[in-house]
């Protein structure tokens, strides 16, 4: 999770080499004065450099030791369906997986080009994602600054999610036909839920302190929301979006199972049809690569809105 | 600009603890405070100090009595009231300068000119140079010179301060108690400011309130007639005046101290 800190770590460490660089080119008037406090400074560069090298040797262990994982799990199964030890009519094999997810791309499906049917799952779980958390947002924080109409909705609320929400996508496809709009239903249906509860959970969760000092302050109603509020709850609503979008995609994969003319899912179910696990496990991983990707995104922009925050101990330590 | 009157007539407090029991934080306190005074306020732990602040502020309503600030009953939040909380109040989210400037925000001045007065003010308090940090970036000492800052920038006709230098090394609140008086010979706003240091209360105050162990009562008030301007507060406590108020003051304030320790403790 903190391996994404390597950027602005590494960016520090070359700093650091510059100016010892720097150092290393002074004048000859300086150069004395330069040679008097070396022992002092060469020592500090030493230790500096000293912790960069622990540090990247550090990184690089771990980086050796995930890239033997990946290859003890692919090149095990590999293996193990090549021997006949685990039978690749079920479980397939990733040489074949590969395979698959070339022709995929140079001879495109049975339902159009690959790229179309990545976009149209995509398009289905993003507008269900920004369907999902906008009204999250909006319900969570109404309700938490509500407590009445907290109190009175809970009842229906627990109802709601205690309905297994898969089911929903049954009733959506029966209301609005295969097309996109029950897809991002479903969508925005899972990851409401999770924005909903942090966005609630993040209002009530305000440090009263800080809400008293704007008070005193002079913060109008509008103004207390504005400035105290929503930035502490959006501590708890971008923690909720790493997740959901994971949820999105599903929304979106399983609308497509249920019945639709396009998309990722589809596919899934058309190899799930035809007994091809190449194409399940083909299509399952590029929906992971899909997730990540979105994720890393979001990391991003969580970590841009969160700069104010004090930075993990682990985060910390590393610099 | 000057201070308004704080008045506080026969309040009592009460809260609802989580067990469902009533519990009596203060008991029929009444004291003033005269507009321009700077009165402390000194008692054992738990008497309910912080508690008559937010009575006072507006935050919190008195169970039975009345808070009157300026002639005007207390109900909701008090105008022209500057506070420095007990623990951290800041917005973590906030910059150093937009964490100044926020009083001014609320009361829509314009933001060129908010951002303006917040550098001064951040200037006047030492810290030039600290405007874009967030305040986990800065030291306890410094966090706290934030929050005078932003109490002091809307001009406060009455200014509530809880145990404010509290968390302090003694050398920055010596310096800090400093810059206050000075601030506060500039433009005299009434003054309600608690401590647990007696030292503190008497170098700075007109009046001086000591609060019984809970449920808080006010048990005596003793008024420092130590002329102004003292000068430096590390220098007066060793004058001869200073020194038989604090020996008064404190045979008062030890038997409370006694109490509260031995309640809590279960002696
Ligand atoms: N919201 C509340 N609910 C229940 N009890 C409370 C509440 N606020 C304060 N109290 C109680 O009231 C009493 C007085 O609290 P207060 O914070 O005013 O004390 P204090 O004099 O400021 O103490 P200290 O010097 O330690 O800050 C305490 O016993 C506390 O437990
Ligand atoms: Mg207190």
């Amino acid at each position: 999770m903190h391996s994404t800190n390597d950027g602005s770590s590494n960016g520090m460490l070359s700093g650091l080499e510059q100016a010892s660089q720097s150092a290393g080119r002074l004048g000859g008037a300086q150069k004395a004065l330069h040679d008097r406090i070396a022992s002092g400074q060469q020592s500090m560069d030493e230790r500096t450099h000293q912790a960069s090298v622990a540090f990247r040797r550090r990184k690089l262990k771990v980086w050796g030791a995930r890239l033997a994982i990946a290859v003890i799990i692919i090149g095990g199964w590999q293996l193990f369906t090549a021997m006949g030890w685990v039978d690749k009519f079920f479980y397939a094999q990733p040489s074949g997986i590969w395979n698959r997810l070339w022709d995929y791309f140079q001879n495109g499906t049975e339902f159009g080009s690959y790229p179309d049917q990545i976009k149209t799952t995509m398009q289905e779980a993003l507008y269900g994602f920004l369907i999902g958390t906008g009204v999250g947002i909006v319900m969570g924080v109404a309700l938490g600054l509500n407590r009445f109409l907290a109190e009175v909705l809970d009842p229906f609320i627990k109802v709601v999610n205690a309905i297994p929400r898969i089911v929903l996508g049954s009733i959506f496809i029966v209301a609005f036909g295969i097309g996109l709009t029950p897809k991002v239903l479903l969508a925005a249906v899972l990851v409401f839920f999770i924005v909903f509860f942090n966005a609630f959970q993040g209002v009530r969760e305000v440090d009263r302190n800080v809400l008293n000092n704007a008070k005193v302050l002079g913060a109008s109603r509008w103004h207390v929301i504005r400035h105290v509020i929503m930035p502490s709850a959006m501590t708890w609503i971008l923690a909720s979006l790493h997740s959901a979008f994971g949820f999105a995609i599903v929304g979106a994969v399983v609308g497509e199972v249920l019945g639709a003319q396009q998309g990722l899912g589809l596919l899934i179910k058309s190899a799930q049809g035809n007994f091809d696990p190449y194409g399940v496990f083909a299509n399952m991983f590029v929906i992971a690569a899909l997730v990540l990707i979105v994720e890393f995104v979001i990391e991003r922009v969580e970590r841009r809105l969160m700069a104010w925050r004090p930075k993990v101990q682990s985060e910390a330590v590393l610099v | 600009m000057a201070g308004t009157a704080i008045e506080i007539r026969d309040v009592t407090k009460r809260f609802l603890t989580p067990k469902g029991e009533v519990f009596t934080a203060i008991r029929d306190v009444t004291f003033a405070v005269e507009p321009g005074r700077f009165c402390a306020v000194v008692g054992p732990t738990g008497c309910g100090k912080s508690t008559t602040l937010s009575l006072v502020s507006g935050l919190d309503r008195p169970s039975e009595g009345s808070v009157w600030v300026g002639g005007k009953e207390v109900d909701g939040i008090t105008d022209g009231v500057g506070f420095m909380f007990q623990a951290d109040a800041l917005l973590p989210w906030k910059t150093v300068l937009q964490n100044v400037a926020l009083g001014l925000i609320f009361r829509k001045v314009a933001k060129k000119e908010a951002v303006e007065r917040a550098r001064d003010w951040i200037r006047r308090v030492g810290l030039a140079g600290f405007e874009d940090r967030y305040p986990h970036q800065l030291s306890g000492g410094m966090r706290k010179r934030v929050a005078m800052a932003a109490a002091w920038i809307t001009e406060p006709r009455v200014l509530l301060m809880d145990e404010p230098f509290g968390a302090l090394d003694v050398q920055t609140k010596a310096i800090m108690s400093n810059e206050l008086m000075q601030l506060w010979e500039g433009s005299r706003p009434s003054v309600l400011f608690i401590t647990h240091d007696l030292e503190e209360a008497i170098a700075l105050a007109d009046r001086v309130v000591v609060m019984t162990s809970s449920p808080g009562a006010v048990k005596q008030v003793f008024d420092i007639d130590i002329p102004r301007p003292r000068g430096s507060v590390q220098e007066i406590r060793f004058g001869s005046r200073f020194l038989e108020l604090h020996h008064e003051i404190w045979a008062t304030l030890r038997d409370e101290v006694e109490r509260a320790y031995a309640r809590t403790a279960g002696v």
